[in-house]
């Protein structure tokens, strides 16, 4: 049987890909970001899991305005590292799970989330940036990824209550996946930020403190957080912490912390992290 | 009945609705089209005649002309499609940020160094030291 065994939370801000792809990750600027990562890359190469499960979402890249998918399932066998408009990532092309994608894909469309499927798609850095910062650079990914797009672009993506919810159903599916697979799940973006209008730059330290201790202590309260309160407290960006919540629906409601980092400023953007097991 | 939108006050912020994205799909879609190298050549030889290929108001056309991106973020331009004219200028998400703000992006970089943009800027009845939810950095 298939399980999942860890979340990770991460933000997926592109100046950091940027900045590993141009070799400034010693840079006194980018330092204490990589260095927060440390741990989680040595916890990660003891604990590198057969698929990951990466809820990110796309930044107009994949989906353009013709089409506005919600809840999208990558089922490729593979998936190329986009042109962004600065050329491609120059990291490994991304290797899905099919099979198991597919298997989601039924299993979650029967519970009622009517997920897109998708059979080709190239991914952004919302996607390949949270792993090269837990994998590192490399020639290869060490596991299969399954991307998991939500629309968090136009307003308004899915609720917060929606996404929990969603994750109750992705974990039901994996499990019941008949192949022994150690499988995690990855939510990503956030934290607070803002990237438009006079009020950019937007940063909510508090905000984003209590969001991680809620993450690990009471993720149903925090489900009940409204699309009006991220907008207001972490910037009209930061709307993508809802993404979260889908990882943290796919674990028991007890959760033991292993790592949480949190970092301001990378670019326009505070970070966060969390690596969460089931207690 | 018109559509709830308690975001409509928030200070110095578009939320990229279904409205606004109905009169920003000319505007996005003429962006993802310089996804594409030789569109980005020919808009660059000559940016009037590209955007005269594409079903946009005047007033969107003339707001991408002058790189007035708080005009195209009214005109339903979203930050994530506005971002492909400024890759096409070489510029970065800070630079662009730091442009709608009227800051210098040396003024800009530095408020983020310093801790960011206070979350209640511009709503001066909520500087409540006493407020959990964050405090005013200035």
């Amino acid at each position: 049987m298939a399980k999942i065994t860890a979340g990770v939370a991460t933000s997926h801000v592109p100046a950091i890909g940027a900045a590993m792809d141009l070799g400034k990750i010693a840079e006194p600027y980018w330092r204490p970001l990589f260095a927060g990562y440390e741990p989680s890359r040595r916890w990660m190469a003891e604990h590198t899991p057969d698929v990951v499960v990466l809820v990110y979402n796309d930044h107009a890249t994949a989906f353009t305005p013709d089409f506005i998918p919600t809840f999208a399932i990558g089922c490729a066998p593979s998936f190329a590292p986009a042109d962004e408009g600065w050329g491609p990532r120059p990291v490994p092309l991304v290797q899905g799970h099919p099979e198991l994608a597919s298997h989601i894909a039924q299993a979650v469309i029967q519970s009622d989330f009517d997920l897109t499927i998708v059979n080709r798609m190239d991914v952004d850095h919302g996607l390949t940036v949270p792993l090269s910062l837990l994998f590192g650079s490399c020639s290869a990914w060490p596991c299969r990824v399954i991307p998991f797009a939500v629309n968090v672009v136009q307003y308004p993506p899915p609720s917060g209550q929606r996404c929990y919810d969603l994750g109750r159903a992705l974990r039901r599916a994996v499990e019941s996946f008949d192949a022994t697979l150690n499988v995690q799940i990855w939510g990503t973006g956030g934290m607070s930020h803002q990237l438009q209008g006079p009020r950019a730059g937007l940063i909510n330290q508090a905000f984003d403190q209590r969001f991680l201790d809620l993450m690990v202590d009471d993720p149903e309260g925090l489900a009940q957080v409204p699309h009006i309160e991220y907008l207001r407290e972490a910037g009209s960006e930061g709307i993508e912490l809802v993404m979260w919540l889908i990882m943290r629906g796919a674990l028991d409601l007890k959760v033991r912390e292993v790592r949480r980092f949190y970092h301001v400023p990378a670019s326009n953007t505070a970070v966060g992290h969390l690596i969460l097991e089931n207690a | 009945m018109p559509l709830d939108k308690p975001y409509a006050n928030i200070p110095g912020t578009t939320v990229f609705d279904a409205d606004q994205a109905r009169k920003g799909y000319p505007l996005n879609t003429f962006c993802m089209s310089l996804m594409q190298a030789a569109n980005r050549e020919r808009f660059k030889r000559d940016e009037r005649a590209y955007l005269d290929e594409w079903p946009m108001s005047e007033e969107q056309k003339l707001a991408v002309l002058a790189r007035d991106y708080n005009a195209m973020i009214r005109l339903g331009g979203n930050i994530y499609f506005l971002a492909k004219i400024f890759a096409t200028d070489g510029k970065s998400f800070q630079y662009a940020a730091a442009l709608m703000t009227g800051m210098t992006q040396e003024a800009y970089a530095q408020m983020m160094l310093d801790g960011g943009r206070a979350p209640d800027w511009g709503t001066p009845e909520r500087s409540n030291p006493g407020d959990a939810r964050g405090g005013n950095r200035g």
